[in-house]
């Protein structure tokens, strides 16, 4: 179901890997230096691990019941100074000068400022330039950093490992511990290396590495895995295209995935509010530079991709593996041999009222969403607005474009990218989770067919009936131009002109 | 989490088996963004019935359920839990609970203790004789006194140690907050920080 080419399968090491883990001084992967480095107490008889906090993100849906469980047993925060709060996934995108509409949205923001006022939480509300989505805002303040470990009541937590982080998502009784104790227990994970060698070619971006990956191993395929993206088409990546490779994590079920830091890393902390400065700087900088995995640590299980290869992704289904180059056809549930696939495939393509062998190029979409912790940061605003500069968005499709935080926001502007939008005829909004998750306003109408950035395409994710197929900006922005399913090759041979980064796709003319 | 050895109070006879979560509160109350006051939401269904055991006058402040089999089936729902504690519940008895509702009773400090079906029937009859009467559950002892009889109940003795220690998971970390302090003294200066604001 994947068209990934020179890709091996996942080949499982665990047994080499013990053998190794048996020396005393053995060499280590970048996930098990900072797993050990936070160990408070080794937990003995198959007992969890304590694992140490050092960053609590917080927002308003999972916390409520956490603050209360607090209250109820009479513990303050243990450490409010490493806990910060954020209004992201009820928030509406338009008119965040006015009382919340719907009653229960309200109330749950209403809910985080009391707790967050009474339990000397920082928070940054809707309108205050920090405001964002919470994976957004921890890595933009700084506060995000290589290292660390990081937990959030988000699954999309897996954002902040492109740090060189362990970053976690919780369930709200887990919010509750940390909030508590700034600990968890943990039980330790196993490895995954995913090694994506070569050069992306032009047009083809993080969002199809990560959409390609989870193609290749499944949604459950990192299960019980903290996986490791390494090889040079990762260390050519910015920390926006490691961060949207991160966040989807998740997607392969996978709890945590992570990058090793290095100078990018590094040049996008430097100067950030909380990143360490003066004497300090280079202290942790020279700490960093130990926590790459070493060359003869052994991984549990190893992927490899060929970034040559690969083509600008899409999905065609209800779950994120479920996706395949956008120049291919709907795959027939027919040829699928494994039963319970091709069951999913045909409840899927009845979902997306999709019938096989049609071209996903001929798929024609409803509303283009340029948004969610996945792709909305500076990065993926600018390559969104670098294809529709001078253009106007296909009749019919509604386009909306959400900077992932206020300050993202603002930096946007400064660059003239809401002029672009809206010259484009594309709407310009206030940050948020907004149209990822149908919580708030933002949703798909039933039967919506929408070409989103976000990162789920589960039945009834962005609305109910709605129907995702997950996308890069770049395909994003070449939809919301044709209004189908397209690329930027697509614009090129309708001879329309592109950035000069996409000079070198046959027949461009820049 | 408080610690548990003796509860005493109002008894109630509540004769159904196969109470699921939904039952004990139905979804719509899972939108609310606390983790208390779900007093009103315990048995809203049944509770509509002017009939029914908790709207009787010598039910008004129960202790302790005294229930049938299979109780607290279904959704996982942690919520069906808090309905039962936020309404006065500090015990359940009943010959088999669900395993989820049994874990969530664990965390939240409502203990659950298991009697066999005929032992049910004669707590139940001794109840019913006198409406409104007291008992005590001793956890310590691990014994449901009604009336005259006194009979033995089961409980795990891992959920029995932290509900006698007043231990939900956080209490259990927070035995080594020693060496959660100790971490926090070696933890390097440049790692992140919240506050002050910068």
């Amino acid at each position: 179901m994947t068209d990934v080419t020179d890709v091996t399968d996942v080949t499982d090491v665990t047994e080499a890997s013990a053998t190794v883990n048996a020396g005393l001084h053995r060499p280590r992967t970048l996930a098990e230096k900072v797993w050990e480095s936070h160990l408070v107490a080794k937990g003995a008889n198959g007992e969890p691990d304590l694992l140490y906090i050092d960053l609590h993100l917080v927002h308003e849906v999972t916390s409520a019941q956490a603050f209360d469980g607090l209250r109820l047993a009479g513990r303050p925060v243990r450490r409010p100074d490493l806990t910060i709060a954020t209004e992201d996934h009820n928030t509406p995108t338009l008119a965040i000068d006015k009382p919340i509409a719907d009653p229960t949205s309200r109330k749950q923001i209403e809910t985080l400022r009391a707790n967050c006022a009474e339990f000397g939480v920082r928070l940054h509300s809707l309108g205050d330039i920090e405001q964002g989505i919470v994976h957004v805002v921890g890595p933009q303040l700084g506060l995000t950093m290589p290292g660390i470990t990081v937990v959030c009541g988000d699954s999309h937590t897996s954002t902040h490992g492109a740090f060189g982080a362990l970053a976690m998502g919780i369930g709200t009784s887990e919010v509750e511990h940390v909030l508590a104790t700034q600990t968890l227990p943990l039980t330790p994970f196993k490895t995954m290396a995913i090694t994506v060698e070569g050069e992306l070619k032009p047009g083809v971006t993080a969002k199809d590495i990560i959409l390609a990956v989870i193609a290749k191993i499944g949604t459950g395929g990192g299960q019980g895995y903290v996986l490791e993206y390494r090889g040079s088409a990762i260390r050519a990546l910015s920390m926006d295209g490691r961060m949207t490779i991160c966040n989807m994590s998740i997607e392969a079920g996978a709890r945590a995935g992570m990058v090793a830091p290095d100078e990018i890393t590094y040049a996008y902390l430097k100067g950030r509010a909380h990143a360490p400065d003066g004497a300090e700087w280079q202290t942790a900088v020279d700490y960093w530079n130990t926590l790459a995995t070493d060359d003869d640590a052994v991984f549990d299980a190893e992927v490899f991709l060929d970034a040559n290869e690969l083509e600008p992704f899409v999905t065609w289904g209800t779950n994120p593996g479920q996706g395949i180059s956008l120049s291919q056809n709907v795959p027939d549930p027919a040829t699928m041999i494994d039963p319970n696939e091709r069951a999913a495939a045909e409840r899927a393509l009845t979902y997306m009222d999709l019938t096989a062998g049609t071209p996903m190029k001929q798929i024609a979409v409803d509303v283009v969403f340029m948004g969610s912790c996945t792709n909305s940061r500076l990065d993926d605003l600018r390559a969104f607005a670098s294809i529709i500069n001078g253009q106007t968005k296909a009749e019919g499709v509604d386009v909306i474009v959400v900077p992932g935080s206020a300050r993202v926001r603002l930096e946007a502007e400064a660059e003239g990218i809401d002029k672009i939008v809206e010259a484009f005829g594309a709407e310009w909004r206030f940050a948020g989770c907004s149209m990822c998750l149908g919580m708030n306003p933002d949703q798909l109408e039933p039967g919506q067919r929408c070409a989103s950035t976000s990162n789920r395409n589960f039945e009834g994710r962005q609305g109910k009936g709605g129907r995702t197929h997950l996308v890069s900006p770049l395909v994003a922005a070449a939809t919301a131009i044709r209004g189908t399913l397209s690329s930027v090759s697509d614009l090129i041979a309708d001879g329309i002109a592109v950035d000069a980064r996409f000079a070198t796709i046959e027949g461009a003319t820049v | 989490m408080e610690k548990v050895s003796t509860i005493t109070g109002v008894a109630v006879p509540f004769r159904r088996s196969n109470v699921d979560t939904d039952q004990i509160i139905p979804a719509v109350f899972l939108k609310r963004v606390t983790k208390t006051g779900y007093e009103d939401a315990l048995f809203s269904a049944w509770r509509q019935d002017p009939e029914f055991i908790l709207n009787r006058p010598e039910y008004a402040s129960p202790r302790i359920l005294i229930v049938g089999t299979d109780f607290g089936t279904g959704s996982s729902r942690e919520h069906a839990v808090w309905a039962l504690r936020d309404y006065g519940f500090a015990a359940v008895i009943s010959p088999k609970f669900a395993d989820i509702f049994r874990g969530n009773s664990g965390k939240q400090g409502l203990l659950a203790g298991v009697v066999d079906e005929p032992t049910v029937e004669r707590l139940w009859a001794e109840l019913e004789a006198s409406p409104g009467m007291s008992a005590t559950v001793d956890l310590i002892e691990r014994t449901v006194t009604v009336g005259a009889i006194t009979v033995g109940f089961e409980i795990d003795d891992y959920t029995r140690w932290r509900l006698l220690e007043g231990l939900d998971d956080i209490g259990l970390t927070l035995r080594d907050e020693q060496a959660i302090t100790n971490f926090e003294a070696r933890r390097e200066s440049w790692r992140p920080t919240t506050l002050p604001a910068r």
